[in-house]
């Protein structure tokens, strides 16, 4: 048989972090050496992780590609697949197959300031980006990273969100749609947050994960600002279940997220992002 | 597949009554034969051995929502032009297993299933079945990552096309230029007459049947006269896709009334894309022992009208009918030419007989592409 | 042993088999589960099952599968009480699942049948109602069909043990039936088939016969979902079956007045042409 893409790979859990209550990010590595020096990925792409008799499920690869050994997956626990995954400890066997799709146009940025925007529940896929450039700082230029939750309670990655917040030349907004006792940041819509940045229009490169219709209002409230649709990236989640284009589950208009996606350029899905029922 | 530098030699005429040769020639090749047989009140492809097996003296009649079949006067082969099957059940099979994978402490091994083919000829293809496999091939076996098992099945394939010299009212080929004369991708191809059959080879392959078989040069007059009687069938075919705009008048039909009233008929049954030659949608089902030490991984076909095909955690993308129905009409004629270069529609007409309620595509276009005010 | 390493159960669950107004049908479907039997002796403990084992434990339960309707005033407190024992209650078939059959009584007066039936109907204590289990209690799973489906019910069994919640498929019987390569009966041979609106679950047995589906496995996800102002799907089955089938409203009746009769997308179909 030809190289078959459905192949499943068994990797081990080297690491285990619990970030929230239902949500881990682990640390695998393929177990056989063959596979694992032929695995290579860019920021952004998927793999489809699969636990043994239950099945499989897109999450994006938050490691960094130049450590291609070692994969990084954050999930939430959601349904059936990361149910189990969710509880699987270190020394256990998940399968991968991958890595899939287009991920975050690191070489266009660099040297552009890059706006990071991330709405609810949904910035895992921008968080390997976000690492990627702090890897690599002195080559992107300023960083804004803006995230939106409904209530202070929603909000992931805090340590992290701190961190960030020290590293050089970068600023770090936080935004809950509800006010909370403890809640020192922004209250309102995230898009609040896009009034005082004095952004570079034609110096920004925008990337922004999230629901569909916070992407849709940012990406118009940019637009006016004098960002172009072409220098804003959205990561876009449909349901996923051959990661190659064939299984027709993905489609977004014309395009097959797995494959053209999941991270798509923005001039390219606005007429279709947000519309009920497609 | 067939060799781009084959030139096909003219077409020889095959008397119905030494038919049987072509049984025997097959078989010599080693394949096993699939032709139409009567099968649950239609025709479905099955093992065939010799011209009797055939539906010998039966027609077709297909409208919207009903399909019988009828005894006729004639002893033709194939005047049924098709049943619910196109090609697509033989490549994209309906289950196909890909991997079993076994549980050894806390590691797996997962392992592919090759599936078992036996070369096979598919007597009694029509043209909309071999552009139906067209589009198919493409969409398995033209990209990144072609799909290894549609390809060791497709490779297997040895196909015989009847050109269509009647057509049923459901059929529409005519208008996506896909038929109703077989234009490429068969390896011999018949017209069928009272006492015999014009024959011509597409490929190397078909042309080593060709050989075997104890033909004749086919005079000029009688291609003249098999080329006006397809040409006829062409032009007795009542229905149409408009087809120049389509595709950019369904993208700005998001908000056409006509879909409410098409999803109060639609049963979001999904039989139309159970029978469609070219819908592709598929999902995984996993499978575990009870003993859970081993798990098969099984392909089957899955379809947009599905409950959960636009399902993602606690989101359903396409809840309603009408979602659904728009969705799979944009997808076959507008959004898959921007995916595949060509229409998803071959226009054989299945999905309009087949449709329990009989919703016609066609009519379904033509409104949409009409401005609502 | 099963591997239970997931399981939230940790050892063998306890499992019990509760009857209620019911034929029997679905628990002989878990006796019938033959090869499998042992495996599953193996995975659970089954602490209450009348009908395998007069060795019968009271709760609590990890996990019970509920047959049959609620239709005497005694299985009030009955189901009151195992809801409370139990962490995961499954109905298992149409009696339990949506009132089955005898829900048709629903549409009648019980105390005429109790006199035309019983000598002494006095004697007869019933409710004027067979109603399904999930209006009585919480229902965590349902597995449909008249009976139930031995396949659904293992591997509901499966997931459970291990600590996955259990999908158990909400499609039509159509691409069940298609991906059979079975030819669409209503199409080919005019018969009214329930298909198209009526749950997967039974493996498309009756097309594979030849038969329509009369909706044993009660009504599918579907038919229920519409945009606002639209009729349901159930509706233009029905006008089909009238218009081009020739059924007379009393046969639409009966078509939609079956084994899950009194389902709402059915029962609203029922009454529809009742009227008419």
């Amino acid at each position: 048989m030809t190289h078959n893409p459905y192949l499943i790979h068994p990797a081990r859990i080297l690491e285990r972090k619990q970030e929230s209550t239902d949500v881990v990010t682990f640390r695998l590595q393929l177990t056989h050496s063959v596979q694992q020096n032929a695995f290579r990925f860019e920021a952004g792409q998927f793999n489809m992780l699969y636990v043994f008799g239950i099945g499989e499920v897109a999450i994006s690869i938050v490691s960094d590609p130049d450590e291609p050994a070692f994969l990084d997956h954050t999930i939430r626990i959601v349904g059936r697949v990361t149910q189990i995954l969710g509880h699987m400890q270190i020394g256990e066997t998940v399968g991968v197959r991958g890595p899939f799709g287009i991920g975050w146009p690191m070489e266009g940025a660099k040297g552009k300031d890059v706006l990071i925007v991330t709405g609810g529940l949904g910035c895992a896929p921008v968080v390997g980006a976000i690492e990627y450039i702090f890897r690599r700082r002195e080559e992107y230029g300023a960083m804004t990273i803006l995230h939106g939750v409904k209530t202070p309670h929603d909000l992931l990655y805090r340590e992290r969100y701190d961190g960030w917040r020290h590293q050089p030349n970068t600023k770090v907004l936080l935004t809950s749609d509800e006010p909370g006792k403890t809640w020192h940041n922004h209250v309102g819509v995230v898009t609040e947050l896009f009034d005082d940045l004095q952004l570079v229009p034609d110096n920004t490169l925008v990337m922004m994960c999230g629901p569909e219709i916070m992407m849709r209002v940012a990406c118009n409230v940019l637009t006016h600002q004098g960002l172009r649709p072409d220098a804003m990236y959205v990561s876009l989640e449909r349901h996923m279940e051959c990661g190659i284009g064939l299984c027709g589950h993905c489609q977004l208009g014309p395009f097959f997220l797995c494959k053209d996606g999941p991270v798509m350029r923005l001039d390219r899905v606005i007429p279709f992002m947000g519309k009920v029922g497609v | 597949m067939n060799s781009d530098s084959f030139q096909a030699p003219s077409p020889r005429l095959f008397l119905r009554k030494n038919f049987l040769q072509l049984f025997h020639a097959l078989k010599q090749l080693g394949y096993q034969i699939l032709g139409p047989v009567l099968s649950q009140g239609a025709i479905q492809w099955k093992t065939i051995t010799a011209p009797e097996d055939l539906p010998i003296g039966w027609n077709d009649r297909q409208e919207p929502g009903s399909y019988r079949l009828e005894q006729d006067s004639h002893s033709r082969f194939f005047n049924i032009i098709h049943g619910p099957e196109s090609l697509k059940p033989l490549t994209f099979t309906s289950r196909e297993t890909l991997l079993v994978l076994d549980r050894q402490d806390h590691t797996f091994s997962a392992k592919e299933i090759q599936p078992e083919i036996k070369p096979t000829a598919v007597l009694g293809v029509r043209a909309c079945d071999l552009a139906g496999l067209a589009i198919q091939d493409r969409i398995f076996l033209n990209d990144t990552y072609p799909d290894p098992y549609y390809e060791q099945r497709r490779e297997h394939l040895l196909l015989v096309a009847v050109n269509c010299t009647k057509a049923h009212p459901a059929c529409f080929c005519a208008s996506m230029a896909t038929g109703p004369k077989a234009q490429y991708g068969f390896d011999l191809c018949l017209t069928e007459a009272d006492e015999d059959f014009l024959i011509e080879a597409g490929s190397r392959k078909g042309l080593q049947v060709l050989e075997q078989l104890t033909c004749s040069l086919a005079s000029e007059e009688r291609i003249i006269q098999d080329k006006e009687r397809i040409a006829a069938c062409a032009a007795s075919q009542t229905r149409r896709l408009p087809t120049a705009n389509l595709p950019d008048a369904l993208y700005e039909a998001h908000d056409h009334p006509r879909w409410d009233q098409v999803a109060a008929r639609c049963l979001s049954c999904s039989n139309c894309t159970m029978v469609c030659p070219t819908c592709f949608c598929h999902g995984v089902e996993e499978t575990p022992s009870l003993d859970f030490q081993q798990s098969e991984h099984t392909r089957v076909w899955d379809s947009c009208f599905a409950p959960d095909h636009g399902y993602i955690h606690g989101k359903n993308f396409r809840p309603t009918t009408k979602d659904r129905y728009r969705m799979w009409l944009t997808h076959k004629l507008a959004s898959w030419i921007d995916q595949f270069g060509t229409s998803g529609c071959v226009g054989c007409g299945r999905c309009i007989t087949w449709c329990p309620v009989g919703i016609d595509i066609t009519e379904e276009a033509q409104a949409l592409s009409q401005p609502s005010d | 042993m099963v591997e239970t390493q997931f399981s939230p159960y940790r050892k063998q669950p306890r499992v019990a088999v509760v009857k209620f107004a019911s034929c029997d049908g679905c628990q002989l479907s878990i006796l019938n589960l033959e090869d499998d039997l042992l495996a599953l002796g193996a995975a659970i403990d089954i602490a209450y099952f009348p009908e395998a084992s007069s060795n019968m434990q009271e709760g609590p339960y990890d996990i019970a599968f509920v047959e049959g309707s609620i239709t005497c005033p005694e299985d009030l407190p009955r189901i009151l009480e195992l809801r409370q024992q139990t962490t995961t209650l499954i109905t298992i078939g149409a009696c339990a699942t949506s009132g089955g059959i005898q829900a048709l009584r629903n549409w009648s007066d019980i105390e005429a049948f109790k006199q035309a039936v019983y000598p002494n109907p006095e004697y007869i204590q019933s409710l004027s109602t067979s109603t399904a289990i999930s209006e009585h209690v919480s229902v965590d799973y349902e597995l449909w069909g008249c009976p139930i489906d031995k396949r659904q019910l293992l591997r509901v069994l499966t997931d459970l043990l291990q600590g996955v919640s259990p999908r158990i498929p909400t499609h039509n019987v159509c691409i069940d039936c298609k991906r059979q390569g079975h030819v669409c009966v209503i199409v080919s041979q005019g018969l009214p088939c329930l298909g198209p609106v009526t749950r997967t679950g039974c493996g498309a047995i009756c097309p594979s016969m030849g038969r329509d589906c009369y909706g044993c496995f009660g009504p599918a996800e579907h038919v229920s979902v519409q945009p606002p102002g639209v009729p349901p799907n159930m509706t233009s089955l029905a006008q089909q079956f009238h218009q081009h089938l020739q059924l007379i409203p009393v046969e639409m009746v009966r078509r939609f007045r079956g084994i899950n009769g009194s389902v709402q997308s059915f029962s609203k179909e029922s009454d529809a042409w009742e009227s008419k």
